[in-house]
């Protein structure tokens, strides 16, 4: 892929918080907490992040299960942050997704067939002269799932081939673009590989856009075109992911990469820079001030228990938050003038 | 080409649904307590619906008189013995079960669809005004004993076996309201549930394909359990008059007409009493092995 022409922009993130009140009055849980991005026609986003970096949320919010408390969302160029039970149909067709866990996500009372006809029926897809029938049995096809599955239940079928119904289900009604919410993690490693190699079968086949949300970054090697890092409701990095692996400048990305388990000596010095991991993400309620990695920055200075940092540009394309890198967005416009 | 491949295919599901059946039969029948309840329900069902055949004195359903026999004690010619009008009170207790029978099945089958829909409805919508306006009058229609509430309705209307069922109906709906609102607001944050929703799937689907599926095994436990309790309710109704009335049979009345003659003619009462009792625990016993049947259908 690399950074050649620039593709169009699917979608759009601007600013997005999506803060929950708790029973305290005027405190909340800042989930999301003014988060940037885009997604770029037939890429795939990897959104990366530990429990409670408010990855999932995001997924949430851009897929409409609940409205954001600030910021917009643009899809195709139209504004997507307002009501989220009041969006069109045809944006609902538009934009599909995967949950993390095809036990939960299929309807333990509905046949396999019942489950993909929905989005069918709802869209109207098999137009006149068409038979729903054929239509589920050519879905199921584009899963590698016999044609017979569609009289049966989720429970009497194994896990991955689960999350492929549940894949088939998002892709019933052509959308262009599909979250896919953690959708290798609850499922067995032998698997995994499957549904990964599947899924970006489908994304060439069909030209599909993925924002993937993950909090295995290794997965992201081989499938994301750009990788950002979420932590505590912000953006940390985001960068191409060839640049991401091989020049990660996030203190955060640097403590996440050294600690991906290795078996090799060789693979071990492919990693670009060894940060010891140490402690654990805070609190969302109470966010420590300054910048929210502070506590377990090996690099912290005074600057960062004090002021929030900023995203700058440090290369094209590769944006960081840390106050290490505040001057390189200036040097790199003096060196350039 | 794939019209006979669709045929083939909805063959093999029609064995697969077979199949199921068979081992849904096969999960009951393990635990023979409710087998043994299944037989006694039967039994009852079947004694009820051909009474005037299978009774040996199928007369003495109505109004019939012959003190000649009156007040016998149980013999041979009248196993349960006679009332103080000389019927037989076996023949009586089978005519009675006619009537807890229509009445248990017309309860039900008024009750569970209203109760269930309104607490699909309520909770689906928990947090909206629906909600609370369905749900607050359900609370106050609980806070009322079932028994004086029933009693009071019909003590508002003639005293007919229909009458009687309505009242049972308007202190019985609450339960299937609150039984299916806690299910539903809670299935309603399924991922599943969320998934529909997201794809447009509209609310009546949502509620009735989606979520009503997943509240089916327990409505169907209640109701098997609960054809006893109506009966019972029903014959505390018939006991003070309310209900079925005279020369008819009712399990109620020939309880409080037998009283009169405790304890010396204990059989007009107390036979009557064990019938109720028996089919109370008939549909217990049902009610218990279909909960088991369908709580591991479920696990598995």
């Amino acid at each position: 892929m690399g950074c050649n022409t620039m593709a169009k922009d699917i979608l759009v993130v601007e600013n997005l918080k999506k803060y929950f009140p708790t029973k305290k009055k005027g405190l909340y849980v800042k989930a999301v907490d003014g988060i940037s991005f885009t997604v770029r026609e037939g890429e795939t986003l990897g959104l990366v992040g530990e429990s409670g970096s408010g990855k999932s949320t995001t997924a949430y919010n851009v897929i409409g299960m609940y409205g954001v408390t600030a910021g917009k969302i643009y899809f195709k160029g139209v504004d997507i942050s307002g009501d989220a039970g009041k969006r069109p149909l045809s944006l609902k067709k538009d934009l599909q997704m995967v949950f993390q866990d095809p036990g939960t996500s299929l309807n333990p009372q509905r046949t396999i067939g019942q489950i993909l006809a929905l989005p069918l029926k709802v869209h109207k897809i098999p137009g006149e002269g068409e038979r729903l029938e054929d239509r589920l049995i050519q879905l199921l096809e584009t899963v590698e799932l016999p044609p017979e599955y569609i009289y049966k239940y989720p429970r009497s079928i194994g896990g991955g081939e689960r999350q492929m119904v549940a894949i088939a289900r998002a892709l019933a009604t052509n959308p262009s673009f599909v979250v896919l919410d953690e959708p290798t993690s609850a499922l067995d490693v032998s698997v995994q590989a499957k549904i990964i190699n599947m899924l970006i079968r489908l994304q060439k086949q069909f030209n599909l856009s993925y924002l993937f949300i993950t909090h295995d970054l290794s997965l992201m090697r081989n499938l994301a075109t750009r990788v950002a890092i979420m932590y505590l409701g912000k953006i940390a990095e985001i960068a191409p992911a060839v640049d991401f692996f091989r020049s990660p400048k996030h203190p955060y990305t640097q403590m996440l990469l050294s600690s991906i388990p290795v078996i090799s000596g060789a693979e071990e010095e492919m990693k670009p820079k060894k940060v010891p991991s140490r402690g654990e993400i805070p609190s969302p309620v109470n966010v420590p001030p300054g910048c929210g990695f502070h506590p377990r920055c090996p690099m912290a200075r005074q600057i960062c228990l004090e002021v929030d940092p900023i995203m700058v540009e440090t290369i094209p394309d590769h944006f960081v938050r840390c106050h290490l890198f505040a001057g390189a967005a200036e040097a790199r416009e003096v060196v350039g003038a | 080409m794939t019209g006979t491949k669709g045929e083939e295919l909805r063959k093999r599901a029609k064995e697969k649904r077979s199949e199921r059946f068979r081992r849904a039969w096969y999960k009951f029948s393990r635990n023979r307590i409710s087998v043994v309840g299944l037989v006694m329900v039967l039994a009852i069902v079947l004694l009820a619906i051909f009474a005037p055949y299978v009774t040996p004195y199928p007369k003495h359903a109505g109004a019939f008189v012959d003190f000649m026999t009156g007040s016998v004690g149980p013999s041979l010619k009248h196993w349960l013995g006679t009332d103080v009008f000389g019927r037989d009170i076996l023949t009586r207790v089978i005519f009675a079960f006619r009537g807890a029978l229509i009445m248990s099945t017309g309860v039900l089958v008024l009750v569970v669809p209203l109760g269930v829909v309104l607490g699909l409805i309520a909770g689906y919508l928990k947090g909206t005004w629906i909600e609370t306006v369905i749900m607050r009058i359900t609370d106050v229609f609980l806070a009322l004993p079932p028994l004086i509430l029933a009693l009071a309705v019909s003590a508002l209307m003639r005293p007919t076996l229909f009458n009687s069922m309505m009242a049972v109906c308007v202190s019985w709906w609450p339960w299937y309201t609150r039984l299916i609102y806690g299910m539903a607001s809670s299935l309603r944050n399924e991922f599943y549930v969320k998934a529909s929703e997201l794809t447009g799937a509209s609310k009546p689907h949502v509620i009735f394909r989606e979520i009503l599926p997943n509240c089916i095994a327990p409505i169907f436990t209640k109701m098997t359990l609960d054809v006893g309790w109506v009966i019972l309710t029903g014959a505390s109704l018939s006991f003070v008059g309310l209900g079925e009335q005279p020369p008819k049979a009712a399990l109620g009345t020939m309880i409080s007409d037998g009283a009169k003659y405790l304890p010396a003619q204990w059989w007009i009462a107390v036979f009557p009493a064990i019938a109720i009792m028996v089919v109370v625990l008939a549909f217990n016993l049902l009610g218990d092995g279909i909960k088991d049947m369908l709580a591991t259908e479920e696990g598995s």
